[in-house]
């Protein structure tokens, strides 16, 4: 199982991801930095990870997503590999086009940084796998931009193809419809803005709800 | 050629930064505020014989996030 992690200036989520995703599929992920064009070969997962990258100028993640590395992103997420975007890492998917919608200021302003309770509203994608449907799971997340938005014809679109893989399960950025995380339609590429990498080792971090993420994947992809 | 582009939130989608302004302007006792909405100027130094639709483009590609945002671009 081969993955790679995306570097931009201003990430600084880069190195949890990696370590999450080295725990998990047992090798070191590639670091990929932002103005590479190609991949490196036989990648199974790309992480786009959290941060502020290129300082959120003009809007989060609308410099990432025009940096060269994001071409080869988009042309490996449509050969099918793995996309999983984690907060930043989400911003930068939509403003890519990977994912529908945008995520703005959360509706109370304020930097929301704490551990949230999620639901799993559908188990059946390659990064729920290991989820029961409806399960109740903590995940920390830390953003000032995560109030999904979309017009109401795509999320209902969303909702009536099961692309909603997490869901708030109380107020926390005034996101459409409490989502957390979202699927492209061929169901690769995840967008979310908890951290479930910060929520690997219950040693560590208090609880494994995010561990389960991953292992869910790198069993679905293997 | 100076051209400015002005970036705005559809109607429609919530800005809470305005809300919060708007607030701020009421409790500093302006009355008659309806609204307030918040959005950015794109101040662009250009080559004269920049193509128009060229400027577009830009706006559709960086400038402005069109989920979200129009834009209108004036020239000074």
């Amino acid at each position: 199982m081969k993955s790679a992690v995306i570097v931009f200036p201003g990430s600084n989520c880069d190195r949890d991801l990696a370590v999450a995703l080295r725990e998990t599929t047992g090798t070191a992920p590639v670091m990929v930095w932002h103005g590479e064009t190609i991949l490196p070969e036989g990648i199974d997962i790309i992480g786009v990870p959290g941060g502020f990258s290129y300082g959120d100028y003009l809007r989060s993640g609308a410099m990432a997503a025009r940096s060269p590395v994001m071409r080869a992103v988009s042309d490996a997420a449509a050969r099918g590999v793995a996309v999983l975007g984690v907060c930043n890492g989400f911003q930068v998917l939509t403003e890519t086009g990977l994912l529908p919608g945008a995520l703005m200021r959360n509706a109370g302003l304020n930097f929301v940084c704490r551990d949230v309770d999620l639901t799993v509203a559908n188990s059946q994608t390659m990064f729920t796998a290991r989820y029961d449907d409806a399960e109740a799971i903590r995940i920390p997340v830390a953003h000032h931009d995560g109030n999904y938005f979309a017009d109401d014809a795509t999320l209902d679109r969303l909702e009536g193809e099961g692309r909603i893989a997490f869901r708030y399960a109380g107020p926390v950025n005034g996101s459409a419809r409490d989502i957390a995380g979202i699927v492209n339609d061929a169901g690769n590429v995840l967008g979310l803005m908890p951290h479930p990498e910060r929520m690997i080792e219950a040693g560590a971090h208090g609880r494994a709800d995010g561990r389960r993420l991953f292992e869910g994947l790198i069993e679905a992809i293997a | 050629m100076k051209t400015r582009v002005i970036v705005t939130l559809k109607s429609g989608v919530l800005d809470p930064q305005g809300k919060a302004v708007h607030h701020a302007l009421t409790g500093l006792g302006f009355g008659g505020v309806n609204d307030v909405r918040i959005g950015k100027i794109v101040e662009l130094d250009l080559a004269d014989d920049t193509d128009p639709q060229q400027i577009d483009e830009m706006c559709r590609k960086l400038l402005a996030n069109t989920v979200i945002e129009n834009y209108r671009i004036e020239q000074a």
